[in-house]
């Protein structure tokens, strides 16, 4: 039965027999309250696999959340997250009990998912090269010649062979995200999470970076953005999906989701977006 | 001021090295250990490192050392005073640098530890590679200015009767009634020793500047 499973570690919980076929990512009934507050009412979501899936909304709609509960470094407090049929963090019994997953599956089904943030989150410490090279050595245990050849791989797929040996403060912030991309690379994920990859950045640099995530997005890759970018997530996401107040209100293909007549709150939305002129791409 | 007794104030201020130096060893390692134990969730731990801190913070370094140096004997353990001494002044520098460590880790921003953990890395793996080595960083120019005041606070050890820098020249001045001199040549000592460890700190923050700009 787990022969079929196109998993590269055994996963001792796996209930899905035919992982193959199962979502990317799968949102079962999500929700996530910090104190008092529900961030997250109760999502339901898939993610199809190779394809780019943009999840945008309003600020404070819980986007980020949710996509920091899928990388798991929020928890859930409701429902479940699996990662090509795996689940995450939390095993849900027939019954609805949820029990808590080893700290060993949970580290190998998460090291399935890498993670680009919006604040670039670069070890300062480490070159562009140390940065990316770093989890192939302490985790992969790999020899450092070959992580290094491979780390350079990467860079020179964001186009940033020629600044390996700069430290991040020694970059812009459209290179430095660039190479926090690479470091995600490196250790071939099956699903790639970005969290607002662009929020930080000057529009001049935003372009740069956006063209990297086009570029990952041709190449068959799953990729999930949490994004403002409304012009990326009409014309590179093929999934888009709309948040409001912790609540999954749209999910369709771009052209569901945008095309008339739209959701009045979607409406509401994209209203401010058009004195920047994006919603004219729409 | 004849050689010999230049001699004698040189040979007392390699001694205020020596027995700072070991001070600092041994206070940074007590203080790693307190900042680890007041870091730590769990209360057992933490509410001794604070008690521990802010005894050897609140108490006058004078008071410390009067009170081990009567304490040892008292409670039957006799050790020469230079040990008495060195004891009192790790415990009182492990309080400070344990203050600075802890600045230090808590300064590390916490994205840097979620992208460590989107990697894989385990949380020793983490303290090891990302967490210490960028504290540690953050933590050197207070660790230097630290170093200094233990060298000069260890002036305060000639109380217990320890012939250090200070009480070598207390001595001399006594028995050749030339104050003036012998006080001006510790402290141009001191000048000497204090702005040597300064340019070790700012070498080796040097060396450790992770931009060439």
């Amino acid at each position: 039965m787990s022969s079929t499973a196109p998993t590269r570690t055994p996963h001792a919980n796996s209930p899905e027999p035919h992982a193959a076929t199962a979502p990317a990512v799968a949102v079962k009934g999500v929700g996530k309250t910090f104190g008092a507050t529900e961030v997250l009412k109760g999502i339901d979501l898939t993610v199809p696999a190779g394809a780019t899936t943009c999840l945008i909304g309003p600020s404070g709609s819980g986007k980020s959340t949710l996509l920091r509960c899928i990388a798991f470094l929020e928890e859930a407090t409701k429902g479940t997250i699996t990662i090509k049929g795996d689940p995450l963090g939390f095993a849900e019994a027939a019954n609805g009990q949820r029990t808590r997953l080893s700290p060993q599956n949970i580290r190998s089904v998460r090291s399935r998912i890498g993670m680009v943030f919006q604040q670039f989150n670069l070890w300062p410490h480490m070159t562009a090269l140390g940065n990316v090279c770093e989890a192939l050595v302490t985790v992969r245990k790999m020899k450092r010649k070959e992580a290094e050849e491979r780390g350079m791989a990467q860079l020179s797929r964001v186009g940033l062979e020629h600044r390996a040996t700069h430290y991040p403060s020694e970059l812009s912030g459209g290179q430095q995200q660039r190479v926090a991309i690479a470091r995600a690379l490196a250790l071939d994920p099956e699903i790639l999470l970005f969290d607002e990859p662009t929020a930080s950045l000057d529009p001049e640099l935003t372009g740069e970076v956006l063209n990297v995530m086009r570029d990952l997005a041709g190449s068959g890759m799953t990729l999930l953005v949490v994004t403002h970018e409304i012009g990326f997530a009409a014309t590179v996401g093929e999934s888009i999906a709309f948040l409001d107040h912790g609540r999954l209100l749209l999910n369709g293909t771009p052209r569901e989701v945008f095309g008339e007549p739209r959701h009045p709150r979607l409406a509401q939305f994209l209203e401010t977006y058009l004195d920047r002129g994006a919603a004219t791409l729409l | 001021m004849s050689f010999k007794l230049f001699e004698l104030m040189l040979w007392a201020a390699g001694y205020t090295v020596v027995l700072s130096a070991i001070s600092i060893v041994i206070g940074l390692t007590i203080g790693l250990c307190v900042c680890a134990a007041k870091l730590a969730r769990s209360r057992a731990l933490s509410i001794p490192a604070t008690v521990f801190i802010s005894f050897f913070r609140g108490v006058p370094l004078l008071v410390q050392l009067l009170l081990i140096y009567n304490l040892l004997p008292a409670i039957g353990i006799s050790v020469p005073s230079v040990v008495a001494a060195v004891i009192g002044l790790s415990l009182c520098t492990a309080a400070y640098q344990a203050e600075n460590l802890r600045g230090g880790f808590n300064s590390v921003p916490k994205g840097l530890l979620e992208a460590a953990d989107m990697v894989g890395l385990s949380p020793w793996q983490q303290l090891k590679r990302i967490r210490a080595p960028i504290a540690l960083r953050l933590t050197l120019p207070a660790l230097v200015n630290e170093a200094i005041l233990i060298l000069k606070a260890s002036s305060l050890i000639s109380v217990v009767g320890v012939i250090e820098l200070t009480r070598m020249a207390q001595n001399l001045s006594a028995s050749t009634y030339r104050p003036l001199l012998f006080y001006s040549v510790a402290g141009g000592l001191y000048l000497v020793i204090c702005w040597t460890v300064a340019g070790g700190g700012a070498l080796a923050e040097r060396l450790t500047r992770t931009s060439r700009a």
